[in-house]
């Protein structure tokens, strides 16, 4: 924040707006994130997010655009698909004790190809084919209400899903049964076996969940595009890996908090944010995210 | 064995005025240390007292913040393990520190590797010493296997083989018993014995009285990370050890058992347990009863079957069981550890303390409810933070946990403390049978006669117990009633007046009367 005032662009970062597209750029990536960080906590990964992403954002284009299915409906099938992707995963990881990094790669891969294959490959717009030619068709107001601001346009709604979602996460970490059992396992699966955990129906909830977030970020990706796209979100899941990281969760699993991941997701969007306003190109950029990722898990480590 | 050629009044080694601190906490405070060659010097000490800092010291582990240490009187200064493995010293550790994945050959010659051109490793010297090493220690083994191989014993061995194959003049051993069988201790005595003929001097850390007076020539007592005593073994019998380990005469180590034992309580009937992997039984056939209040000793070697009993019963060896278990006139179904401790009113304490037992990032406060976290979380799962406090503050009070607060991280507390705090977890289950494995493993000698305490206020309290130890003293002393296994059968059963040392082992070694 600091260097984001001293580098102030031309004072584009006392402008409000600034911040508020900051926000609203790093919304989807936070609800991914929330993702990550209820599985890297139990010391699993899961690579599958941006692929979920993608097919989300499709399922919810298609359903809504294409076939006209009420917004309730899209919107429940979007999460249902989020939910039954993340489940399987996690149905392999728990009961069939393949390896979360494989299990989640090979999600990744398969729900990629589900996204590729419902959409025919094309980018699912307004753009329609009607009988012989190609018609522009409304877009439902579900569309323009995600993608729309509140308060005198300086907060955006995606933004607000964000943080719902982390607030969502908050409690299920912090306030309830199931995030203790998170930590447990996450720490030593051995002994939460042992004191009664039941360990494998906490892992498939937790893969199932990151499905769910991943759905309802996929619908949000969806409606800023205003199209479903099946090649969005690639290399997703690695960002949300570092704005977890850089909150200082440990990958080990057992060590981990939201709030931090909170402040891992505004470093990048913000690093991001304040070297594009000072004209920094984005070569520079990739080459000043990686010394931060390492920086600040240093910093952590410190810490501990 | 080659001679050495030092046997002489000389120290090998002397550690003068030694500093050490971790962050603020002072873990040594100026200790002296002397070893002379051909001794056993034994370094006693409860948990925390230092000793095991101590000798990371000496073997270039950790470095002293001031202090001085002379190697056949010439001042020495080690940075790394390295350094101290060119003097001479080599130390078995505590916690085992082999690579599971790799052959025996490959762990004894990590890091130090016999080569060819420098570069190029030399395998076939390398397993002709490991071999001749082998057959020294009576291990008739191909040093190729790999070391996940083996059992747990066995691993021990290989360790100190370790040690031997770069012919160590100074020898530490931190409690290299306590993964060891009957037989197997038996076999480094011997070694241990040979060792010091040879001149070798050996540093040896252990809780076990009767190995202390067998093996010490010396014993060094360390309290609070103090330099207590140091004293010819003759001339410090037990009574004063244990009053200057504790700092405080202990007239009896073990508490009297005045339980009143009722009825028949939990009964096993023609139990068996199959292997997980590959065929045969783990337990063969078993029946066995518990009455109410009892404790019920379980001897048995490595090998007996009498921990895999423990972990089926607590259905968390799979379902590969047969045979009936009845609790209270009701059959039990045993399915998962989660169903033993909800429906079935039983906890087991597992024997390996961080393996299985406590989730060391977490607190105090955090593992005490973990097996019981229902009773503390409402019914839309919320978790009641304020009566967890309250009840592992109780227990801290009533166990005497000694932490800063009930929110310190388990990682932090000493073996005697993290083992109360498993324990306080499985009494927070309110367990009507508690299958207590190993349960004052690694633990000093004043929280020892505390968990013991705690036992029997445990059977006061109606719980029945079943008791896994190695130390045989525990055993005779704790139970009321000892069934010996081997092998996955149960070969003699005793009552407490009958029960000797000599009639368990050798029951354990099965034979039968």
């Amino acid at each position: 924040m600091g260097l984001g005032a001293y580098f102030n662009g031309d004072g584009a970062f006392f402008n409000w707006d600034t911040h508020r597209d900051t926000l609203r750029a790093i919304s989807v990536y936070g609800m991914l994130s929330c993702a990550m960080t209820l599985v890297i906590i139990t010391g699993g990964i899961d690579l599958s997010v941006g692929s979920l992403l993608a097919l989300s954002s499709v399922t919810f284009s298609l359903l809504t655009l294409h076939h006209s299915i009420p917004v309730p409906f899209a919107i429940a099938a979007c999460l249902f698909a989020g939910v039954l992707c993340g489940g399987t995963s996690g149905v392999l990881i728990s009961k069939f004790k393949v390896q979360p990094f494989i299990a989640t790669l090979a999600m990744m891969v398969f729900a990629r190809g589900i996204a590729k294959f419902i959409s025919g490959s094309k980018k699912i717009s307004t753009y329609v084919k009607q009988g012989d030619e190609y018609v522009n068709i409304e877009m439902p107001k579900i569309f323009d209400f995600l993608n729309s601001r509140i308060l005198n346009d300086n907060l955006s709604i995606v933004t607000i899903i964000m943080v719902v979602c982390i607030i969502i996460c908050f409690i299920l970490i912090n306030k309830m049964r199931y995030g203790r059992q998170l930590f447990a396992i996450g720490g030593n699966e051995n002994a939460a076996k042992i004191s009664g955990v039941p360990v494998n129906l906490v892992k498939v909830i937790t893969y199932a969940l990151s499905g769910f977030f991943c759905a309802i970020a996929g619908i949000c990706q969806a409606a800023q595009e205003y199209q479903g796209d099946p090649e969005a979100g690639v290399s997703y899941e690695l960002t949300a890996i570092a704005m977890v990281v850089i909150g200082g969760t440990s990958l080990n699993g057992g060590r981990g908090s939201i709030l931090w991941t909170l402040i891992g997701i505004l470093t990048m969007g913000y690093l991001e944010k304040i070297l594009s306003i000072n004209a920094v190109g984005e070569d520079k950029r990739l080459i000043l995210t990686g010394i931060i990722i390492v920086g600040a898990v240093l910093f952590q480590k410190r810490k501990n | 064995m080659k001679k050495q050629q030092y046997i002489n009044n000389e120290y090998l080694l002397e550690m003068n005025n030694i500093h050490k601190s971790f962050g603020s906490v002072e873990v040594l405070k100026g200790v002296d240390f002397g070893l002379k060659g051909g001794e056993v010097h034994v370094l006693a000490g409860e948990n925390g007292a230092g000793k095991s800092t101590l000798m990371k010291i000496l073997c270039g582990i950790h470095t002293a913040d001031q202090g001085v240490i002379k190697r056949n009187g010439e001042i020495v200064n080690f940075k790394k393990v390295a350094d101290s493995a060119r003097h001479g010293i080599s130390m078995i550790h505590q916690e085992l520190s082999m690579i599971k994945e790799l052959s025996i050959v490959d762990n004894i010659f990590l890091g130090q590797e016999i080569t060819r051109f420098k570069f190029f490793n030399n395998p076939k010297e390398q397993e002709k010493k490991t071999t001749a090493i082998l057959n020294k220690l009576n291990i008739n083994i191909d040093c190729r296997r790999k070391v996940e191989e083996f059992a747990v014993s066995t691993q021990q061995m290989f360790e100190i083989a370790k040690a031997l194959t770069f012919d160590a003049q100074i020898i530490i051993m931190d409690e290299p018993t306590s993964a060891l069988n009957k037989p197997e201790a038996e076999r480094l005595f011997d070694l241990i014995a040979e060792l010091k003929s040879a001149g070798h001097a050996i540093v040896y850390i252990s809780h076990k009285m009767d190995e202390i007076y067998r093996l010490a020539d010396k014993i060094t007592v360390l309290r609070d990370g103090e330099f207590i005593i140091s004293s010819a073994a003759s001339e410090l019998p037990e009574n004063k050890l244990v009053a200057a380990l504790v700092g405080r005469e202990l007239n009896q180590q073990y508490p009297n058992r005045t339980t009143k034992v009722g009825s028949d309580f939990f009964t096993v009937k023609n139990y068996s347990v199959e292997k997980k992997y590959g065929h045969g039984k783990l337990v063969d056939n078993i029946s066995f009863s518990l009455k109410k209040g009892e404790i019920l000793g379980i001897a048995g070697l490595e090998g007996s079957g009498n921990h895999e009993l423990f972990y089926s019963l607590f259905g968390a060896y799979g379902i590969n069981n047969s045979g009936n278990v009845v609790m209270d006139g009701r059959k039990l179904k045993i399915k998962n550890p989660k169903n033993s401790i909800e429906h079935n009113n039983m906890m087991l304490l597992t024997h390996d303390r961080k393996g299985d037992g406590l989730i060391l990032d977490m607190s105090i406060q955090e593992n005490t409810s973990l097996a019981s976290m229902k009773r503390f979380s409402n019914k839309l799962t919320f978790m009641n933070k304020q009566k967890e406090r309250k009840t592992a503050e109780l227990f801290q009070n009533k166990m005497n946990i000694k932490c800063s607060s009930v929110n310190q991280c388990v990682g932090e507390l000493s073996g005697g403390n993290q083992q109360k705090v498993v324990l306080a977890k499985c009494l927070e289950t309110n367990p009507q049978v508690l299958l207590l494995d190993e349960p004052t493993r690694g633990v000093d000698v004043g929280a020892k006669k505390e968990i013991y305490d705690l036992m029997n206020q445990c059977t006061d309290a109606g719980i029945s117990i079943i008791l896994i130890t190695s130390e045989m003293s525990e055993l005779l002393a704790m139970s009321d009633r000892i069934l010996v296994m081997h092998l996955g059968e149960i070969t003699r059963e005793l009552a407490k007046n009958e029960a000797t040392p000599e009639n368990v082992l050798a029951a354990a070694m099965g034979k039968v009367i």
